[in-house]
């Protein structure tokens, strides 16, 4: 199904979306921040996934994927992944800290 | 084995950015482990998805072979490394965030200055 890849992604979305509704971790209400910490995940490992690509590391099957392909053969899933994946750890992190108050992070106001 | 060199070149590149760039230092921190291992968990369902539906396949001369969950133990390596940047990132953002948040002091001894 070409769809296979995008609903994976769309799974772990949905999975973590809970934590900011019902535990009010705020991550996406720091949607600023979070863009912050995201793009520089998506410009590292995106290029390092381009690389990888040319370099024939790995590859993607088609069937998978619903077809678009960004500059250097760069599925628009894969590019993606590197947005879902940093945005469902930081809502992890954010989780482990309402859990957990006494736990630092190092942004905390001294 | 030209994969297994970049991950673990990887995890070290992002381990100097929480240690010294950004100095998060959230490798030393029990929140960053217990948040890694939950995300650890979900990691292994997703790649597990990703590489035994062979929606992504890898040349054998890239990886050492290791496999967990059908994923090349270099996957784990690289998701570490992303988390770690990511995570270190969001902090650092966080901590300029509070600190521009901050009114700023008058001078001592004077009145505030505008």
């Amino acid at each position: 199904m070409h769809a296979t890849y995008l609903l994976i992604l769309l799974g772990c979305l949905v999975g973590t979306l809970p934590l900011e509704v019902f535990l009010g971790v705020r991550v996406y209400a720091r949607w600023r921040r979070l863009a912050v910490a995201v793009l520089p995940p998506v410009v590292l490992f995106g290029g390092w996934d381009v690389a990888a690509i040319a370099a024939g590391w790995w590859r993607y099957d088609d069937r998978y994927l619903i077809g678009v392909t960004l500059p250097g053969r760069l599925p628009l899933e894969e590019l993606l992944f590197f947005v879902v994946i940093p945005v469902c750890a930081v809502l992890t992190l954010e989780a482990v800290r309402i859990r957990k108050p006494g736990w630092t992070i190092g942004d905390e106001q001294s | 084995m030209t994969y297994t060199i970049a991950a673990v070149v990887g995890v070290a590149a992002a381990a100097g950015v929480d240690g010294w760039v950004l100095r998060t230092r959230l490798l030393r921190r029990r929140a960053f482990w217990v948040a890694y291992g939950i995300v650890l968990f979900f990691q292994l369902i997703v790649n597990g998805l990703l590489t035994g539906l062979r929606i992504v396949r890898y040349d054998s001369d890239a990886i050492v072979g290791w496999r967990i969950a059908y994923a090349p133990v270099e996957d784990l390596l690289f998701g570490f490394a992303l988390v770690l940047v990511t995570l270190s990132g969001w902090v650092a953002a966080g901590r300029r965030a509070t600190h521009a948040a901050r009114p700023a002091r008058p001078p001592r001894g004077g009145p505030a200055r505008r």
